[in-house]
């Protein structure tokens, strides 16, 4: 990309430069659009949200009452739902995302190989309603049925795993996001892996790695950016996902340490009550949720940058 | 280019042959099935009439009245008077049916259930924790009671249907009045939340210990169980078409001139005690002459012939008292 761009200018500067300022312009104006939008984006929750920003302040962000009767308005119960239901579908996904990549691209034959990645991205195009439909009929009572329980019997002592049962929660929110992402990391990773040079693995090979080693020690970490790229995508989808999440995870605007118990995102609750939300103060704090849905967004996708950064620098060190 | 001139002739030309008037409306779900119904039939009568309905709540109905992007509103709760004084146009309230609220439940062993006005409450305050409560067993003799948790449903999307449930409760439990209040939707103090009628009805079928609230319609239309409540005259009372217009009897008689009234707990010993009109809300200025026209046709045949589209679909007519004075209040139309 960078040889052409500061490749020499052509012999014929007529109408083949004229030609290039336009096709300039044109592509700037596209990128412009995307930037105008995602400013257009905050200014418009910004101005929108502000009744409710000039009443709560920051305290908008710790508060834990949501009441639409008092117009007393706090968003930490909607935060924590969308952060702890994406993180626990993350330490699902990632493991069974990853291994599934790493049979498929590396130890699979071919034709099963690739009737699976078929499978799988046609997984990642169903809808998410279809995927909440299945929840509700299947995850949620073998939730309640086998997988809670037994939890609470091994894990009874820490909160996370106390209080009654219902089937929809926290952690089954979380099953449900976990199921929904798998494909994204999966279908990213295994193409990743795929993209190794055949000179690495050959090179591990010749050095007398056996396949395991060749596979966990070069093609992997040669891979780690697509890898790390794919659970990135999953994230951002886990933390804005809105239909099959509000399906499951029982919405209820009281915070609670129990995973089992019921619990709200921010995504859910803008679906769930902005058509019927009537009065400036009630909109403007579901409005200043959007903002800080964004904002949460910004927050994780900058913290996984910086991992990209740090880990990249790593590998760089370790090549010298 | 040519091409493209002619389809745009072809365009406008199909625009301007199917333009009737277009009237557009939004607001409340709960009547959604008959209002569509209603609509449709109004339009085979006088094609050059269509009326476009959006069901998309009845907040967002006020909230596009109040900004003036539709021709009308709908809701399944009074506008308060707040929301009054923010329009520009004053609206005027119409009842079109009557729709009543049942509680499902799904307790194991148990097929019949009514339901106390304390017990209700209690229930739903969270203070009633097994289904063997002595509050619940006091209204149901003979019935045997398991002592399964009681896992308490709502609504978690904003309803009609929560309002007049709540509503309810503000008015039989004067700790529910000072506590979560009525609205369409609330700060529930127990429960779990599902979206919309099926969500609730879904959840309490699978979960042994549920009790939830759905609207009648909706119970009657997929032939669940629901329980009888008492009532304000202390009989116990199952919804059907019968109970919810005895409901709205007493109203029909001392109607505010505005409408604006809530048949929740009303008096009458077979009244079912969760049912409430709802309301199309028109302005009263329309400058355009012929939406104005085709709208007062609209309502003046909704209240004589459309009214008889209501038992079929699970709704209660209005009463006539009430069907008269609407009748007189559209001549405040102009």
């Amino acid at each position: 990309m960078a040889a052409t761009a500061t490749a020499p200018a052509p012999s014929r500067p007529g109408s083949r430069s004229k030609g290039d300022e336009v096709a300039h312009l044109v592509t700037l104006a596209f990128a412009a659009t995307v930037l105008l939008v995602a400013v257009l984006l905050v200014w418009n929750l910004w101005g929108a949200s502000a009744p409710s920003r000039g009443k709560f302040g920051w305290g908008f962000l710790a508060g834990t009452n949501w009441d639409p009767n008092a117009l007393d308005f706090g968003a930490l119960p909607f935060i924590y739902g969308t952060v702890i239901t994406s993180l626990l579908a993350l330490v699902i996904s990632i493991p069974l995302g990853v291994g599934a990549a790493i049979f498929l691209a590396e130890l699979a034959p071919p034709g099963f190989s690739s009737a699976c990645t078929f499978l799988v991205e046609l997984l990642a195009a169903v809808p998410s309603v279809i995927y909440g439909l299945l929840a509700i009929f299947t995850v949620v009572p073998l939730m309640r049925e086998y997988i809670e329980p037994a939890l609470k019997t091994a894990f009874g002592y820490l909160p996370q795993f106390q209080g009654p049962i219902l089937g929809v929660g926290y952690l089954t929110a979380a099953v449900v996001l976990a199921i929904m992402t798998v494909p994204y990391i999966v279908s990213i990773s295994r193409e990743s892996l795929l993209e190794v040079p055949r000179d690495q693995r050959e090179a591990a090979l010749a050095l007398g790695a056996t396949r395991w080693e060749t596979t966990f020690k070069v093609v992997v970490p040669y891979a780690r950016l697509g890898i790390l790229g794919s659970i990135f995508l999953s994230l951002a989808r886990a933390l804005g996902e809105t239909m099959a999440i509000t399906m499951v995870v029982g919405n209820d605007t009281t915070l609670h340490a129990s995973w089992f118990a019921p619990g709200y995102t921010i995504a859910a609750i803008l679906a769930n009550e902005f058509a019927e939300a009537t009065g400036k103060m009630y909109t403007a704090a579901l409005v200043e949720l959007g903002l800080v849905l964004f904002l949460v967004t910004i927050v994780i996708n900058a913290l996984a940058r910086l991992l990209v950064v740090a880990t990249t620098r790593k590998g760089s060190a370790k090549a010298q | 280019m040519k091409t493209s001139i002619a389809l745009a002739g072809i365009l406008l030309a199909g625009s301007s042959l199917v333009s009737a008037q277009a009237i557009n409306g939004a607001g409340a779900t709960f009547p959604y099935p008959i209002y569509g119904k209603w609509f449709e039939e109004f339009r085979q009568k006088n094609p050059s009439i269509e009326i476009n309905y959006q069901s998309k709540g009845s907040g967002a109905g006020i909230a596009q009245l109040t900004a003036g992007t539709v021709d009308f509103g709908a809701s399944d709760m009074p506008m308060k008077d707040e929301q009054i004084a923010a329009l520009k146009v004053k609206a005027l309230h119409f009842p079109t049916v009557i729709g009543g609220v049942v509680p499902t439940f799904n307790v194991p062993g148990v097929t019949d259930l009514k339901f106390s006005q304390k017990a209700l409450a209690g229930i739903y305050l969270g203070k009633i924790t097994k289904w063997n409560d002595p509050l619940i067993a006091k209204a149901n003799p003979g019935v045997k009671l398991p002592s399964t948790d009681v896992i308490v449903v709502h609504r978690a999307d904003g309803s009609g249907t929560t309002f007049v449930f709540t509503d309810f409760l503000s008015k039989i439990s004067p700790e529910w009045k000072a506590g979560p209040g009525s609205n369409t939707s609330i700060k529930w103090p127990v429960g779990v939340g599902q979206q919309g009628n099926e969500g609730v009805a879904g959840m309490v079928k699978q979960t042994p210990g549920a009790v939830g609230y759905v609207e009648l319609i909706y119970a009657l239309q997929n032939k669940m169980s629901y329980g009888a409540v008492e009532n304000a005259a202390g009989s116990y009372v199952k919804a059907d078409l019968d109970t919810v217009t005895a409901a709205a009897a007493n109203a029909a008689k001392s109607m505010p001139a505005d409408f604006r009234v809530s048949i929740t707990n009303a008096p009458g010993k077979n009244a079912y005690p969760i049912a409430s009109f709802t309301w199309l809300l028109i302005p009263t200025q329309i400058p355009d002459a012929q939406k104005r026209a085709a709208l007062v046709n609209f309502l003046k045949w909704m209240l004589a012939d459309g009214q008889k589209d209501c038992a079929a679909l699970g709704y209660a007519p209005l009463p006539k008292q009430v069907v008269l004075q609407e009748q007189k209040q559209i001549a405040m139309i102009h």
